[in-house]
C-alpha cells in the first residue's frame, strides 16, 4: 500500500504540475481526491490493514491529499495569473490614439480677464455693482464735475438719446460712483465693470463700445496713500509679486488729485524694449482722490468722508495679457479665436 | 505740444540734463512726455564743401564733374547733375559712407564713366523743405552762400553739416492734459521744468523801443459780446518790411512742428509757442475805417480763411470784424481778406482772449479744428495778451522788419478775478497720507509762481484749474514726488465683499453654458433697424420701439437692441463664413426697452446660438440642463408656431409653472437664407430676470431608497397627434404611489403600427418607501397608468 501511495503521489503531483488550465486541474482534483477518486479508492482499502498500520498509513495518505490539493491550489494560481497576465496584454490599448472629445466652452478671454479682477477686489472687501448703460448726461458728466462745455460733451464724441443732450450711451463707467454714492450705505468698496460707449470708428484699437472696470472706496480718512497701496497690491496680484509700480500725475474732472499708474514692463524691466515703446514703462489705469466737490454733489460731506477711485479698459488689458494685436478680434468671435482661451 | 530742448535751456538751463533724465523727470511731476528725437540725428557724415573746380562730363550734356575741398589734403571728385553751383560756392557733400535724412546711404560710384566719390546735396536730402531754407532754390543743390545766417558763422570745408546750420536739437513731446493749457508754451513748461529741477526761471520782460505816433489815432476796438471775448488787446507796426525771418527762428518754428512762412507771420507763430498766446496779424489796409469790432456773425455772412476755403458763419460764431465785413472768425483762423502779402505795409497784431466753449463749438463746426482753437478752447490766461503782444512787437524791432507804433489798445469789458485759496496742511497731509511740514508746501508752491499771504495762497493768473485745497494737494503732491508718498493698504470698517445673489446666478449659467460646450461671445449693443426686417418681425411688431441714437456712427449702429437674437445670428453667420464647421455660442448680453422717462429697462438676456452637427433636442437639452443647475421646478415646454424668426414645427416656448422663461428652436429656414447661412442654425432666447425668478431653494438631503426599485418598459400605441408630453403628463397623473421616475425611450413609426399612428415606449420605475414592493402592487399600478392612458388619451399598449 506504501508502493501504491508513492505511486500515486509521483502520478497526481506530475499531472498537476502539467495541467494547462482550470478545467483540466478540476478533472485531475476529481480523479485524485473526488468521491470516486483515486486516493479515496486507496482509502477505503485501509479497513483491511493491521492496526499497526492504519496509523502510519492513514498519515501517509493525509500527507498525501495535503500535498495533492496544495500544489492543485498553486497550480491554479499560477494559472490564473498566467490568464491574467495574457488578458492584460491582450487588452493593451495605443495611448497614443487621441481622447474622446468632450468639448468645453471657452470663457471670452475679456471677461476671463474680468473675472480675475473681479476675484482680487472680491478678497479685498469689495462688492461688484451694475448700472445703467442708458444713461443720464447727469451722472455721466455734471455730478463728475464736467460742465457744460467739456469736449467730452460734444455730439461728436458721444451717443445722445435726446436733442437736449440729457440722455446718452455713458461714455465711462464712473456713473457708477455716483449711484454708488446715492444709494449705498457708508462706507462704500466697489467695482463696477461695464460697457462704454464712444463715438470712434472701428479699427485695431477703436471700437465704438469697449469695457470699463471701475472702483471706488469711500470712508473716513482715505488718503491717497492707501490708494497707492491698494492699487499696487492689485497690480502684484494680477502681474506676479515682483510688479513694479508706479505713480504719475494726470488730470480727470472728478478726481484731484489725480494720477495714472504705470507697471514696469515685464519684458525690458525699465530698460525700454517695443514692448513698453522704449519707455520702460506700461500705462495701467487711471485714479485719483475723488474730488470733493464730487462727494458734495452726491450728498457726502467732504469734511468727514474721502475716498478714491480708479478706472481701466478692459479691453486694452485683456489684449497685453493675450498678446491680442487687434481689437476688432474681441468683438468678431471668431470661435477659432475663442478657442484659444 | 512739441518742444526744442535749446529753447527751453534760454529760460532755465538744463543743458546738462541728458534726454532721458529730462523726459523721466518731467513725466513724473506731471508733463507726461509721449517721446523725444534728435531730427538731424539720422544725418550722418554730410560736411561742408567747397567747389574748387568743376567741368563739364565727358559723356553727358548735363552733368558736371566738381573738385570739392571737404577739409582734406585733397579735394573729392564728385560727378553732379545740378546747375545751380558755381566755383567757390559752399555746399553740402555727403561722403562714401553717409547716411541722409531719409536713411539713403551714400558709397563710392562711377557715373558713366566718370568715379564719383559722394553726392552733393540739396536740403531736400537734409529732411527739409523751401520753408525751412527760403533763400535757397527748390531744385538744384543747397549753396549755403544764399543764407546770410549760415554765412555769419562762417562754415567751414569740412564742418559737420548738421553743426553748421544748427540742426542738432531734443525735440520733446508732451501729452499736455487739457486743464494745463499754460503748458502749451515753452514758458509753461520751462516753469514746471525750473520747479522739477530746482533751478532759476529766467523769464525776460519785452522792451519795445517804439517809433512815435499812437495807435489810439490810427485804431478803435469794439467788443459787441463781452462774454465771448473777455479781453482783446493789439499794436500796430507800420513800414513793414515783410522777407523769410532768420535762421535762429526758422529753427525753432521747425522743431516744434510750425512751418515757416515770412518774417510777421512766423513772428505770430513764435510768440504763440513761447508765451501760449495765439496772435493774429491783420493787413491794416484791409480793415475798413481802422475800427475792430468783436461780434458774432449775422445772418447769411461768410468769409473765405487763410486756408482758402469759404465758409457761411451763423449766428454763433464770434468773428473780428471791421466795420463792414468779418476779417477773421474769432480764435479760429483769419480771413483771406486780410492776409499777410508780400507787399502789406501796415499790421495790426491781435493778442485776445476768447471764451473756450465758444472757440471750440465754432471751429467743430466749420470744421476747422486749428493750433489756436486748440489752445483757446482750453481757457487761455487772460493776463497773458498784453505780454505776449509786446513780445511780438519787440521780435518786429529785433528782426527789422516793420516800425512799432506807441501805445497798445488793450479792452477788457470786466475786471478780472484773481483766486485765492487757503493753504491748510493738516487737510493736505490727510488726502495725501503725508505728514510734510507747510514749509514745503509753501516752497513748492512759490516755485510754480503762486504768492503766499499768510494763510491765503494767490493762484496765479495762467493756473485756472486751481480753485481749492484739494488743487493745492496735488501741486504739492506733484513736486514732492507721487512715489514718494507712502503706501498703505485700507483701514477702517471691514466690508464683506463677494458676488450677490443674482451675480453667482449669471456665472453659474455661464458655467453651465461652457460646460455644455458654448463658448462665449461679447456683441454690440447696438443693431441696424432692418436687421428687426431679417429675424422676420412684422413692420408693426411691437419689440421694434427701440431707443434711437441721434447721432449714431452709422446706420448698423443706430438703435439699442430690444433683442438679442440679430447678434448671435450674425456671429453665427460670420463664423459660417470663416468656413467654421460648427459652433455653440452664449451671450449673456442686455437688451434695451424703452421707458416712459426716455431711458431704458436693460434686462439681460441669455442666448445660445448653434449650427453644425445640431438639433433640436440638442438645443433643448442644454436648455435643460441650464434650467436642473438653477433648480428650476415645473418646467414645460410648448410648442410655439407663431414666432417669425423661428421654424413654426420646431419652436418651444418654455414655462416655469405660469412664467414664461423664453423661447428654444431652430431659426426659420427664411430668416437663416437672410443670414446667408445654409445649414439649421439653432438658437434660445431666456430672460436672465425670469431664469432668476424661478430659481429652486437650496437642496435638502432625502434620505436614499431602502427598498428595491421595480423597472417596468411601456410601449404605447397612439394616434401621431398626441405628444409624448402628454403621455407622459397622463403617466405620472395615474401613477402614484409607487411611480418614481418616467424616462422616455423613443418614438417608432412603422409597420406593424397604422399610418396615422406611432408607437412611443417609456421606461418607468416604480418603488415603495415602505416596503419590498410586490408584484401584485406593481401590476396595480401598470393598470392604472394604461386604464388613464386608454381613457383619457386613447393610447394602448402595444
Amino acid at each position: 500500500m506504501k508502493e501504491l501511495l508513492r505511486e500515486l503521489r509521483g502520478r497526481a503531483l506530475s499531472a498537476i504540475e502539467k495541467a494547462e488550465n482550470a478545467e483540466a486541474l478540476e478533472a485531475l482534483r476529481v480523479q485524485y481526491l473526488g468521491k470516486k477518486g483515486e486516493l479515496t479508492a486507496v482509502l477505503k482499502q485501509m479497513g483491511k490493514l493491521s492496526a499497526e498500520e492504519r496509523p502510519v498509513m492513514g498519515q501517509l495518505a493525509n500527507e498525501l491529499r495535503s500535498a495533492v490539493e496544495k500544489t492543485l491550489e498553486q497550480r491554479r494560481t499560477a494559472l490564473a495569473e498566467a490568464l491574467l497576465q495574457r488578458r492584460l496584454r491582450d487588452e493593451a490599448v495605443d495611448v497614443t490614439i487621441p481622447g474622446e472629445p468632450h468639448r468645453m466652452g471657452h470663457r471670452h478671454p475679456m471677461y476671463a480677464v474680468l473675472d480675475e479682477i473681479k476675484q482680487i477686489f472680491i478678497g479685498m472687501g469689495f462688492e461688484i455693482l451694475d448700472g445703467p448703460e442708458v444713461e443720464q448726461s447727469v451722472y455721466n458728466f455734471d455730478k463728475l464735475n464736467t460742465d457744460e462745455g467739456h469736449p467730452a460733451r460734444e455730439w461728436s464724441d458721444t451717443f445722445y438719446f435726446a436733442e437736449d443732450s440729457s440722455r446718452l450711451l455713458r461714455t465711462q463707467t464712473s456713473p457708477m460712483q455716483i449711484h454708488a454714492m446715492e444709494t449705498r450705505p457708508l462706507p462704500i468698496r466697489m467695482v463696477a465693470p461695464g460697457r462704454v460707449y464712444r463715438k470712434d470708428e472701428v479699427d485695431a484699437t477703436h471700437s465704438p463700445m469697449f469695457h470699463q472696470v471701475e472702483g471706488m472706496v469711500i470712508d473716513k480718512g482715505v488718503t491717497m496713500a492707501d490708494l497707492k497701496g491698494t492699487l499696487d497690491q492689485v497690480a502684484k496680484r494680477l502681474y506676479g509679486e515682483g510688479t513694479v509700480t508706479r505713480f504719475r500725475p494726470h488730470h480727470f474732472p472728478f478726481t484731484e488729485p489725480s494720477c495714472e499708474m504705470d507697471i514696469q514692463c515685464y519684458k525690458c524691466h525699465g530698460a525700454g524694449c517695443p514692448t513698453c515703446k522704449g519707455e520702460g514703462w506700461i500705462e495701467l489705469l487711471g485714479a485719483g482722490m475723488i474730488h470733493p466737490r464730487v462727494l458734495r454733489m452726491s450728498g457726502i460731506d467732504p469734511d468727514v468722508y474721502s475716498g478714491w477711485a480708479f478706472g481701466f479698459g478692459l479691453e486694452r488689458m485683456a489684449m497685453g495679457r493675450f498678446k491680442i494685436g487687434d481689437l476688432r478680434l474681441i468683438f468678431e468671435n471668431d470661435v477659432r479665436f475663442l478657442e484659444q482661451f | 505740444m512739441d518742444l526744442s530742448r535749446n529753447w527751453l535751456n534760454e529760460f532755465v538751463d538744463l543743458a546738462d540734463i541728458s534726454d532721458r533724465d529730462f523726459s523721466e523727470a518731467m513725466t513724473l511731476s506731471g508733463s507726461k512726455v509721449e517721446l523725444y528725437a534728435d531730427p538731424a540725428a539720422g544725418i550722418q557724415n554730410v560736411v561742408v564743401g567747397r567747389i574748387v573746380e568743376m567741368v563739364r562730363h565727358e559723356n553727358s550734356d548735363h552733368m558736371w564733374v566738381c573738385q570739392i575741398d571737404v577739409g582734406r589734403e585733397a579735394p573729392v571728385q564728385i560727378v553732379t547733375g545740378a546747375q545751380n553751383q558755381k566755383p567757390g560756392d559752399l555746399v553740402p557733400v555727403a561722403l562714401p559712407g553717409a547716411v541722409l535724412a531719409g536713411g539713403q546711404t551714400i558709397s563710392d560710384g562711377v557715373l558713366r564713366g566718370v568715379p564719383s566719390h559722394g553726392m552733393c546735396c540739396s536740403w531736400l536730402e537734409l529732411g527739409m523743405t523751401e520753408r525751412d531754407w527760403p533763400h535757397s532754390p527748390a531744385d538744384g543743390l543747397f549753396v549755403l552762400q544764399t543764407d546770410p545766417d549760415v554765412m555769419a558763422e562762417d562754415p567751414q570745408p569740412g564742418d559737420d553739416i548738421t553743426k553748421a546750420l544748427h540742426l542738432h536739437d531734443t525735440v520733446v513731446e508732451f501729452e499736455i492734459t487739457p486743464n494745463r493749457p499754460d503748458c502749451l508754451s515753452v514758458i509753461g513748461l520751462a516753469r514746471e521744468a525750473a520747479a522739477t529741477f530746482d533751478r532759476p526761471l529766467r523769464l525776460h520782460e519785452p522792451v519795445v523801443r517804439g517809433c512815435g505816433g499812437d495807435i489810439r489815432e490810427l485804431a478803435r476796438i469794439d467788443i459787441a459780446d463781452p462774454a465771448l471775448c473777455p479781453r482783446y488787446t493789439a499794436r500796430l507796426v507800420k513800414n513793414v518790411r515783410i522777407a523769410p525771418s532768420p535762421l535762429w527762428m526758422r529753427e525753432r518754428l521747425r522743431a516744434s512742428g510750425v512751418r515757416p512762412i515770412n518774417n510777421i507771420v512766423d513772428i505770430t507763430n513764435y510768440v504763440m509757442l513761447e508765451y501760449g498766446q495765439p496772435m493774429h496779424a491783420f493787413d491794416f489796409s484791409c480793415v475798413d475805417g481802422g475800427h475792430i469790432i468783436v461780434r458774432t456773425a449775422r445772418p447769411g455772412e461768410s468769409i473765405q480763411t487763410l486756408d482758402g476755403k469759404d465758409h457761411t458763419l451763423t449766428e454763433s460764431m464770434l468773428c473780428i470784424c471791421d466795420e463792414g465785413k468779418p476779417v477773421c472768425v474769432a480764435g479760429v483762423m483769419g480771413g483771406a481778406n486780410s492776409e499777410i502779402v508780400g507787399d502789406t505795409a501796415m499790421v495790426l497784431f491781435e493778442s485776445a482772449n476768447f471764451n473756450g466753449p465758444s472757440v471750440r463749438r465754432t471751429a467743430a463746426a466749420l470744421g476747422m479744428r486749428t493750433d489756436a482753437s486748440g489752445r483757446f478752447e482750453k481757457g487761455l490766461d487772460p493776463q497773458n495778451t498784453v505780454k505776449a503782444v509786446n513780445r511780438a512787437c519787440e521780435l518786429v524791432e529785433l528782426l527789422g522788419c516793420g516800425e512799432v507804433v506807441d501805445g497798445l489798445l488793450d479792452v477788457l469789458p470786466a475786471p478780472l478775478r484773481e483766486t485765492t485759496v487757503k493753504l491748510e496742511p493738516e487737510k493736505v497731509n490727510g488726502l495725501l497720507g503725508t505728514a510734510l511740514p507747510e514749509s514745503e508746501m509753501r516752497s513748492i508752491l512759490e516755485k510754480l509762481g503762486f504768492t503766499l499771504d499768510g494763510e491765503l495762497i494767490h493762484v496765479p493768473s495762467w493756473r485756472g484749474d486751481v480753485e481749492h485745497y484739494s488743487d493745492i494737494a496735488e501741486e504739492v503732491a506733484r513736486f514732492y514726488g507721487y512715489n514718494k508718498i507712502p503706501v498703505t493698504l485700507m483701514r477702517g470698517d471691514t466690508t464683506c465683499g463677494g458676488y450677490s445673489e443674482e451675480q453667482k446666478a449669471e456665472n453659474l449659467l455661464g458655467e453651465v453654458c461652457r460646460a455644455l460646450g458654448y463658448d462665449e461671445i461679447i456683441t454690440y449693443s447696438f443693431i441696424s433697424p432692418s436687421y428687426y426686417d431679417k429675424i422676420g418681425w412684422a413692420k408693426d411688431d411691437p419689440r421694434r420701439d427701440s431707443l434711437k441714437i441721434l447721432n449714431p456712427l452709422g446706420e448698423d449702429t443706430s438703435i439699442m437692441r430690444t433683442t438679442v437674437l440679430p447678434s448671435m445670428l450674425e456671429i453665427l453667420a460670420r463664423n459660417y463664413s470663416f468656413r467654421n464647421s460648427s459652433a455653440r455660442l452664449y451671450e449673456l448680453g442686455r437688451v434695451y426697452r424703452k421707458r416712459p422717462d426716455g431711458l431704458a429697462d436693460e434686462p439681460k438676456m441669455l442666448c445660445l446660438g448653434a449650427y453644425g452637427g445640431m438639433d433640436f433636442y440638442k438645443l433643448k437639452g442644454a436648455v435643460e440642463a441650464l434650467l436642473r443647475a438653477l433648480r428650476v421646478d415645473a418646467v414645460r415646454f410648448v410648442a410655439e408656431r407663431e414666432n417669425p424668426s423661428y421654424h413654426p414645427g420646431r419652436c418651444a416656448r418654455v414655462y416655469a409653472g405660469e412664467r414664461e422663461l423664453g423661447v428654444l428652436g431652430q431659426i426659420h429656414p427664411l430668416v437663416a437664407r437672410s443670414y446667408g447661412v445654409e445649414p439649421e442654425m439653432y438658437c434660445a432666447e431666456l430672460s436672465f430676470d425670469a431664469l432668476y425668478a424661478s430659481r429652486g431653494a437650496t437642496a435638502v438631503y432625502r434620505p436614499l431608497p431602502r427598498y428595491p426599485a421595480v423597472t417596468r418598459d411601456l410601449s404605447l400605441v397612439c394616434a401621431e397627434a398626441v405628444t409624448v408630453g402628454e403621455l407622459e403628463g397622463v403617466i405620472r397623473d395615474c401613477g402614484t404611489p409607487y411611480l418614481e421616475q418616467v424616462d422616455f425611450v423613443e418614438v417608432y413609426r412603422g409597420a406593424p403600427i397604422l399610418p396615422g399612428f406611432k408607437s412611443v415606449t417609456f421606461s418607468l420605475r416604480l418603488r415603495a418607501e415602505d416596503q419590498t414592493l410586490t408584484v401584485d402592487h406593481a401590476d396595480a399600478a401598470m393598470a392604472a397608468i394604461l386604464e388613464g392612458l386608454s381613457t383619457r388619451l386613447d393610447a394602448t399598449l402595444r
